[in-house]
């Protein structure tokens, strides 16, 4: 969906959420409490510079309006695939955004994630995946590579991992995949106001996602691998 | 005489890096436990799936460990592989060790089982946190021949302290998806020096990416190690804010080449860096 027309649905026509360049910001009403929004457009490739605007955002409202809710609204390809990136940090550039997205949620503030459009790998661990919850509308894409590039990287038959990709969720793109392993908490259907007045009020604060993934079927061992570590003699 | 910390497997890190026959595995391969993926796709499992954790002293002091495994899938973090490692952070928030010790080498998420993968680095991610907020420190050493890249890169960078030796490296994205993705004159990923003095140990120390800087020497590591356990570092507002003024000032650097960044930190014959060894490098000030 167009950050336009999510905008516009979530907070009515004069939201407030502006663009700049490939981020998206702005404080909004809803239900009569003020929310942070960051975001990306675009497909945006996070680099150094777009996780320092992120991260700068997360960081003021945590100094100016301890408390306030910041919901992250994410559409990325990824990380951005350069040299300079590369020599500047862009892990530690990107650790940073988690790092303060992180600390927000222990100060009491509401974080969270919605996937509107696509999200991909790095750019997502570090925002909506670090986030109190992440939920995603129906129509975004998750993944973390496409089957073709897939097969070529492992260098297995594309036909194998699509044929796998129908009934095991851990191979194949999709958010639907995303929700039965945990790491989507709900996709949002119908009115799209209420569905975030709901994640407001019920999204978890502590990680429940090895869990969910296991109660949904999508990854079973997780939960129980942790579990059996702490029980370990 | 010394031993190569790359050339060891990740268990003979482990026995050498720690006290003397301290080290005690939790889920230890005879217990069997392995990727529940790898048999669909015709892949052979491994019974820790790439990575030994456990708990062990150091120094006399006891810490949580773990080790990954480079040699299976390139140290890649899938579904269980993963939940290891957050299971030890957990334990890590009862048990209360002095400091929680990661030997990372990894290429990040294990494309076989990505989804699950990308899940079980943020899980890792934010465990590694919780363990920081409760005042217990995170040091990560990295040394093995595949480097820490991707989802453990930023796993790195979350942590209170990084080791790193000369021929570590530590970056996001491998040079062959840089070079893929935007071509041989972005990025020659077969330029061995271009790759080194981009993401390795000399560079990341110069900039302060990793906290120590030492030889591909296994004592090197444990005597950084030992340092190290009281690296604690709280992650405050007033500590975010310090990183983040540093971050953004890389910014006004303009260019994509380490030794023109070098020169710019004011390191006289910039270019000789890459020839220096690492008593020489460290001689030069971080930052």
């Amino acid at each position: 969906m167009d950050w336009q027309t999510l905008a516009t649905q979530l907070f009515g026509a004069g939201h407030g959420i502006t663009r700049d360049g490939d981020l998206l910001r702005g404080t909004v009403e809803f239900d009569a409490e003020p929310l942070t929004v960051i975001g990306t457009t675009d497909h945006a490739p996070i680099g150094v510079q777009l996780a320092l605007s992120q991260a700068r955002i997360v960081l003021d409202t945590m100094t100016r309006h301890p408390g306030r809710g910041i919901l992250l609204l994410i559409d990325t390809q990824g990380q951005q695939l350069r040299r300079r990136d590369e020599l500047l940090g862009i892990n530690r550039a990107m650790a940073h955004l988690g790092m303060c997205i992180d600390l927000a949620r222990r100060r009491g503030h509401r974080v969270l994630g919605l996937v509107y459009d696509q999200a991909l790998s790095g750019g997502f661990i570090t925002s909506g995946l670090i986030a109190d919850a992440c939920d995603a509308l129906p129509e975004a894409e998750i993944r973390v590579m496409r089957l073709p590039a897939m097969a070529r990287v492992t260098k297995l038959p594309e036909s194998l991992l699509a044929e796998l990709s129908e009934s095991n969720p851990v191979f194949a793109p999709g958010v639907h995949n995303y929700v039965a392993m945990g790491g989507v908490r709900k996709l949002w259907q119908g009115d799209l106001a209420d569905a975030l007045r709901e994640a407001l009020a019920h999204a978890p604060t502590d990680d429940r996602r090895a869990e969910d993934g296991a109660a949904r079927g999508g990854r079973r061992m997780a939960a129980q691998v942790m579990q059996q570590v702490l029980d370990a003699p | 005489m010394t031993t190569s910390y790359a050339e060891c497997s990740a268990r003979e890190r482990l026995a050498l890096l720690v006290d003397t026959g301290s080290f005690h595995e939790w889920l230890p391969p005879a217990q069997r436990l392995t990727s529940p993926h790898l048999a669909q796709l015709g892949l052979p499992a491994a019974f820790d799936d790439g990575v030994a954790i456990g708990r062990a002293t150091l120094g006399g002091h006891t810490v949580f460990v773990a080790a990954q495994e480079g040699e299976f899938m390139g140290g890649g973090v899938g579904e269980v592989h993963g939940a290891k490692l957050v299971g030890l952070l957990k334990r890590a928030l009862r048990g209360r060790p002095r400091a929680v010790l990661l030997l990372a080498e990894s290429g990040g998420v294990r494309l076989h089982e990505a989804n699950a993968g990308l899940i079980a680095v943020s899980e890792v991610m934010r465990a590694l946190l919780d363990v920081r907020a409760a005042g217990i420190p995170v040091v990560v050493l990295i040394g093995g021949a595949n480097g820490c890249f991707g989802g453990m890169g930023l796993v790195a960078r979350c942590a209170d302290h990084v080791v790193m030796s000369d021929i570590g490296r530590l970056a996001m994205s491998g040079p062959e998806v840089i070079e893929a993705s935007h071509g041989v004159e972005e990025f020659d990923s077969r330029d061995r020096a271009l790759v080194w003095r981009t993401t390795g140990g000399k560079h990341r120390w110069l900039t302060g990416d990793c906290d120590t800087l030492v030889e591909d020497d296994v004592a090197a590591f444990r005597t950084a190690a030992i340092a190290a356990l009281s690296a604690a570092k709280p992650i405050t507002m007033a500590a975010l804010e310090e990183e983040h003024g540093m971050l953004a000032a890389r910014l006004a650097f303009n260019g994509a080449e380490a030794v023109a960044l070098w020169a710019a930190q004011g390191i006289a014959d910039a270019a000789r860096v890459p020839d220096l060894d690492v008593a020489a490098v460290t001689a030069l000030g971080a930052r």
